[in-house]
């Protein structure tokens, strides 16, 4: 994959649907995969305790292949939480079908891990035995799930942790075990809700190269929810684009950017195209979503200042 | 900087632009607002180490301070004159307490016979703080001088082998049952609303039908202990429980735990710190009980030791037990913090 071919590309014409040979081929080469993952009209209704009903998702298709990158975007309140967390198995569906690698989903199990927005860390455990609880909970002696923990723990470069209270880790590291924790199941699948947004931009710009290459060297497929557009583009594959009330598919987005990712391509007019276009979907238009603009300009605040006291 | 002084000719140049309405100056609409006012009351600060120490030391000096001055500082209260010589009057031995106004008549009437002595005293109810000491420390090294009645520490030693039974049996099924209602909303369901109920049943209401059941001896004490803290500690363990993290809980499903598994290796974990700590106020609730679980049946331990020596108008006696059971209470409770904090060390600013 070259980052030549990229450029070649005349900005003007860049669409975020044009992809370059490398892209191409490499789509090519994921969509021949097996499914992973397979979603058919999933629907979630959520009922109040006085029976109005409000409509999460509904009608939600979508297939992911084996070792696919998957960002999930959308607005708030499009259901994007809901959406992984019925994957991982954690809130029931209303209609429609989830299968991970062939097999239906009722309920949580160890072919899914699962990353959480907050630190789900056991506190009482050190780093090294939480990374072994999965392991032991699949009926590893705890010989066994200790060092299998330790290899874990070595991949994710925290091995000097290892006997260390999740207390006494940074919010990065904190999540760089919990990924391990969930890695360590060998799931299919590994589900990411917001992983990385308690972080700081910079500590947040670590875990994503870390992700990615943890990614690269695993035989695993993710699903990863994401607030951030940057972030999505800068990870993914693909991009889930959901739209809110009912929350519904917008659009599937194929990113064009080339691998391997670093964080200049931000600027490249791929990366540009992409972000631009979730722009469009997530915020249509700001008037639209902070109610009408057009209060009288900008004569719209009372004057609580001396005149003369001017600061502009 | 300039001064906020609105509306001076030389500041709009041109026919000035006039706020909407005239509005006083910032500065002049809030006089308070510059200046800094402490507020007593805010977020916490945890105390300096020596304010903290110094404080503790205080709220156990105040009041002992309180109780020397009535005690020692014959112009505070003292209304009785404990008698030191009767002289004539013929009603008064000396040691006997009178009211004042009694005493300063039998003066006034004692013309040419001898006219009583005494000096100004407080009830027999109320001893002076070093006779309490006197009498804690006798009733904790010297056997007592009667032999009908009972050392100290001996009854102390059976009070608390009845509060240690009684809590250790609640506490076996009391906290799985908790920890089961608080992991599980149809169990809790099924048996809270009845424990809800029995819990306003007052424990020692049950005391004439423990001692048809179990006798008169420990037996009734114990059930008593029992019935008072089991209903409780369901419920209190039960609620503590629910505050387990959620995430935690999820977490844990997601790599396969599942039902009592997932209750022993994560629910019970995460929340035995406080559950801990619930323990820890329960087993003063334990103590309360004791004194009335003591009157059952044959009375017994630290509660028979005061009443029969308030039977004897020995008060300092009966203040040296109380103090006794405030001791043995605190030391128990500063011990089971020290033991918390090295039991859950990742548990944070915690007791």
């Amino acid at each position: 994959m070259s980052a030549p071919a990229a450029i070649a590309l005349p900005v003007e014409a860049c669409d975020y649907r044009t992809q370059c040979e490398p892209v191409r081929a490499r789509f090519e080469r994921l969509k021949a995969r097996d499914v992973a993952l397979r979603v058919e009209g999933l629907g979630k209704v959520f009922r109040n305790a006085e029976g109005a009903e409000t409509v999460a998702l509904r009608g939600i298709d979508l297939v992911t292949h084996r070792r696919e990158f998957l960002c999930v975007v959308g607005p708030s309140g499009c259901g994007k939480s809901t959406f992984v967390r019925i994957l991982a198995g954690l809130e029931t569906k209303s209609s429609g079908t989830v299968s991970v690698g062939g097999v239906p989903v009722s309920g949580p199990g160890a072919d899914r891990g699962m990353v959480f927005q907050g630190y789900t860390l056991f506190p009482w455990l050190t780093v090294k035995r939480n990374v072994a609880f999965g392991l032991e909970e699949n009926g590893e002696s705890r010989h066994v799930a200790e060092r299998e923990a330790a290899q874990w723990l070595a991949l994710i470069g925290l091995e000097r942790f290892a006997d260390a209270y999740p207390h006494q880790l940074s919010g990065g590291m904190k999540q760089r075990v919990a990924i391990a924790r969930a890695l360590a199941m060998r799931p299919r699948i590994l589900l990411m809700d917001e992983p990385f947004s308690a972080l700081d931009t910079q500590s947040r710009a670590r875990m994503q190269a870390y992700l990615i290459e943890i990614w690269r060297k695993i035989d695993i497929t993710i699903v990863f929810i994401t607030h951030d557009l940057d972030e999505a583009v800068t990870l993914a594959d693909r991009i889930l684009v959901l739209k809110a009330h009912p929350g519904e598919v917008e659009e599937l987005i194929e990113v064009p950017v080339p691998r391997p990712r670093h964080p200049g391509q931000s600027l490249t007019p791929e990366f540009r195209a992409t972000r631009a276009r979730l722009d469009a979907l997530i915020h249509p238009s700001e008037a639209e979503a902070d109610g009408p603009a057009d209060l009288g300009g900008l004569d719209m605040v009372t004057r609580m200042a001396s005149v003369g006291d001017e600061v502009e | 900087m300039r001064a906020p002084q609105p509306r001076r000719p030389s500041d709009g140049d041109a026919a000035p632009v006039e706020a909407v309405a005239p509005l006083p100056p910032v500065a002049t609409a809030s006089p308070v607002a510059g200046r800094a006012r402490r507020s007593w009351i805010g977020v916490a600060r945890p105390l300096t180490r020596r304010r903290y120490g110094a404080l503790t030391l205080l709220s156990f000096l105040l009041p002992l301070g309180l109780w020397a001055a009535v005690s020692y500082l014959p112009f505070l209260w003292h209304p009785l004159v404990e008698v030191t010589n009767p002289g004539d009057v013929a009603w008064m031995e000396p040691g006997m307490r009178v009211p004042r106004a009694a005493f300063s008549e039998e003066v006034a009437a004692a013309q040419g016979t001898a006219s009583p002595e005494g000096r100004p005293a407080n009830p027999v109810y109320l001893p002076a703080p070093h006779e309490v000491a006197v009498a804690f420390w006798t009733a904790l090294t010297a056997p007592p001088p009667q032999r009908d009645t009972i050392w100290l520490p001996a009854s102390l030693w059976h009070s608390i082998q009845i509060i240690v039974w009684g809590f250790t049996i609640s506490s076996v099924v009391g906290v799985p049952l908790g920890v089961l209602c608080g992991a599980q909303p149809t169990i809790a369901r099924l048996t809270e609303p009845v424990i809800e109920f029995v819990r306003y049943l007052p424990a020692p209401a049950f005391g004439a039908l423990m001692v048809a059941i179990l006798g008169i001896y420990d037996g009734p004490k114990i059930a008593i202990i029992v019935i008072g803290t089991f209903f409780q500690q369901v419920l209190v363990i039960a609620n503590t429980t629910r505050r387990v993290d959620p995430l935690l809980v999820e977490a844990a499903l997601t790599m396969g735990s599942r039902n009592l598994r997932l209750i022993r290796r994560v629910i019970v974990p995460a929340v035995l710190p406080q559950i801990y700590r619930d323990q820890r106020i329960l087993l003063g609730w334990a103590w309360t009980y004791l004194i009335v679980a003591e009157l059952i049946g044959t009375s017994s331990g630290i509660t028979f030791f005061i009443t029969q020596q308030a039977r004897y108008q020995h008060f300092d006696n009966v203040y040296a037990a109380i103090l006794v059971i405030g001791l043995v209470g605190i030391a128990t409770d500063i011990a089971l913090a020290l033991i918390g904090r090295r039991l859950f060390p990742y548990v944070m600013g915690e007791a």
